[in-house]
């Protein structure tokens, strides 16, 4: 397996990609913020399709994108709330302005099935780089904003008291999941963003009480899976976005499971 | 230790957009006192505690604590928000909870110290939550949390704390046992508590003051001094009866009014 050189590269992608996803999904999912995964990951695929037509790289028209996208939302927070609708309306322009750019671009009918369900197969050495390079930039922006994000994510009126700026570590936050986002889509592709970035993080809220234990598990997870996805897309020539939405989804059940026989046996009742 | 007093405020105005909530505030409060923020619903209780932690600017006057002016990120002042968002973080432990608070305002990886660490266990062990420590928020009851709230807010030692309506959602059991914690970590750390309800009687026996907001007007005194049907019909500006039954204190606003202590 490991002797053909798009394999190498599609693991070592899957194994950039899978640290930030876990790692930011985690937060995404104690945040109660996963729906902000879904939509940037939309709105980024009219602007992959849109740079296409343009003639710049999709990845960079993605980027671009996703990141303004989130530091909007960010900038709105709260504001957000409740308007459904309106967001719900505008993903679904995005959708649709993606398809239009798509219509114009008809050079490359293939793009839209490696935008909308993932290529990992198709990554370049220079991809892998910049998978590589931005991912680690992620990583390393997550953890310089990991404890104020949690103390404004859990105390958001008390982090205020204490000085902290909410909207600018919301702001950071969300441009960091933008561009978690973005790189999903090379793996699973805009529609499966979800399986990468949500499960994980939630699978880990189940099975541990302890934040960082649950970071780990997260970034764990996602790593597993991913690979996972990969090997059983070499040995059974499925998908691998199929393999990892399955191992996903299995492993948040699992999880879930899990936690539901120890809720019966816990010895502490709610009240 | 300074005789500055906890809270001061000069010819306070406070208000948003237009709206008057508060005016010609002129008190002072004396530094390791327990007292009551008392009064009606929108009489701006919040608005009082919001702005003595600089989150809200007055229109006019000013307002000094601890010496020195309100202003946001300051550590000596401690605050219990109400309404705790108890949605987020229910999987995680108790102790994870209170420990975001410590220095969570700070940027970086959220490392904690040996002496990091032991400063949550003694605020646990103030509170008398270790136990309760390692169960999830989400299992916990209402007054379970209050605690940890109360834990976290002792987290770097501070000299003045403020709780915006602890008390509400809980039964008369329950808010005894809050305010008897909150009276014994006063006494035992010789901090200043300002504490907002809407009940004055559970208070009774434990607060050494009243303050008392009503109709944009503010008074501070004793329970004697404020609590009485002259000095509330002056702050109301409409007649108010005071009813005392059995150590019992009902406050009665005027014809139509609704019943509150």
């Amino acid at each position: 397996m490991l002797e053909y050189e798009f394999m190498r590269h599609a693991l070592l992608a899957g194994v950039m990609v899978a640290l930030l996803a876990g790692a930011s999904g985690y937060f995404l999912v104690l945040r109660k913020q996963t729906f902000a995964g879904h939509a940037l990951s939309h709105v980024g695929f009219a602007g992959a399709t849109g740079a296409a037509l343009l003639g710049a790289p999709p990845l960079a028209g993605m980027f671009a994108v996703t990141v303004a996208a989130g530091l909007a939302m960010g900038w709105l927070g709260d504001r957000l709330k409740g308007s459904d609708v309106a967001v719900g309306a505008v993903l679904a322009l995005a959708m649709g302005f993606g398809m239009l750019f798509l219509h114009f671009f008809t050079a490359y009918a293939t793009q839209a099935t490696a935008l909308l369900f993932g290529n990992i197969l198709g990554v370049d050495g220079t991809t892998l780089y910049l998978l590589a390079a931005s991912s680690l930039l992620c990583l390393c922006a997550l953890a310089m904003i990991s404890r104020p994000l949690i103390f404004a994510s859990l105390q958001p009126e008390l982090a205020e008291a204490r000085g902290l700026p909410l909207r600018l570590v919301s702001m950071l936050f969300l441009a960091i999941v933008a561009l978690a986002t973005a790189l999903c889509t090379q793996v699973v592709g805009v529609l499966l963003v979800f399986a990468l970035m949500v499960g994980p993080g939630a699978a880990a809220q189940q099975l541990t009480r302890k934040l960082g234990r649950g970071v780990a598990l997260a970034v764990a997870l996602a790593l597993a899976e991913t690979v996972g996805g990969i090997v059983l897309a070499y040995r059974s020539d499925w998908p691998v976005s199929f393999w990892i939405t399955a191992l996903s989804c299995g492993g948040y059940l699992a999880a879930a499971a899990w936690r539901h026989r120890q809720t019966r046996r816990s010895p502490y009742k709610a009240n | 230790m300074s005789a500055a007093p906890a809270i001061a405020f000069h010819d306070l105005e406070l208000g948003y957009a237009g709206r008057r909530i508060l005016s010609g505030v002129n008190l002072q409060i004396e530094s390791g006192r327990f007292v009551a923020l008392l009064g009606p619903n929108g009489a701006g209780k919040t608005s009082l505690l919001r702005a003595v932690l600089g989150l809200v600017a007055p229109l006019r006057g000013q307002i000094r604590v601890l010496g020195r002016p309100a202003r946001r990120g300051r550590g000596a002042v401690a605050y219990i928000p109400q309404r705790h968002s108890l949605n987020i973080g229910t999987h995680l432990s108790g102790r994870d909870f209170v420990a975001s608070g410590c220095d969570g305002q700070r940027w970086g990886w959220p490392w904690l110290g040996r002496r990091a660490r032991r400063e949550i266990e003694t605020a646990l062990e103030c509170v008398d939550a270790v136990e309760l420590a390692s169960r999830p928020l989400g299992e916990l009851s209402g007054g379970q949390r209050q605690r940890l709230l109360l834990a976290q807010a002792l987290l770097g030692k501070p000299q003045l704390l403020l709780l915006d309506e602890p008390l509400a959602g809980l039964d008369v059991l329950h808010q005894r046992q809050v305010v008897k914690q909150v009276d014994s970590i006063r006494q035992r750390l010789g901090i200043t508590v300002l504490f907002s309800s809407h009940d004055l009687n559970p208070l009774l026996g434990s607060m050494d003051q009243v303050l008392y907001l009503a109709a944009g007007h503010a008074q501070l005194g004793s329970v004697d001094e404020v609590i009485s049907s002259p000095v509330l019909s002056r702050l109301y500006g409409a007649h108010v009866d005071v009813v005392r039954v059995q150590k019992r204190i009902f406050v009665l606003p005027g014809a139509g009014g609704q019943a509150h202590a």
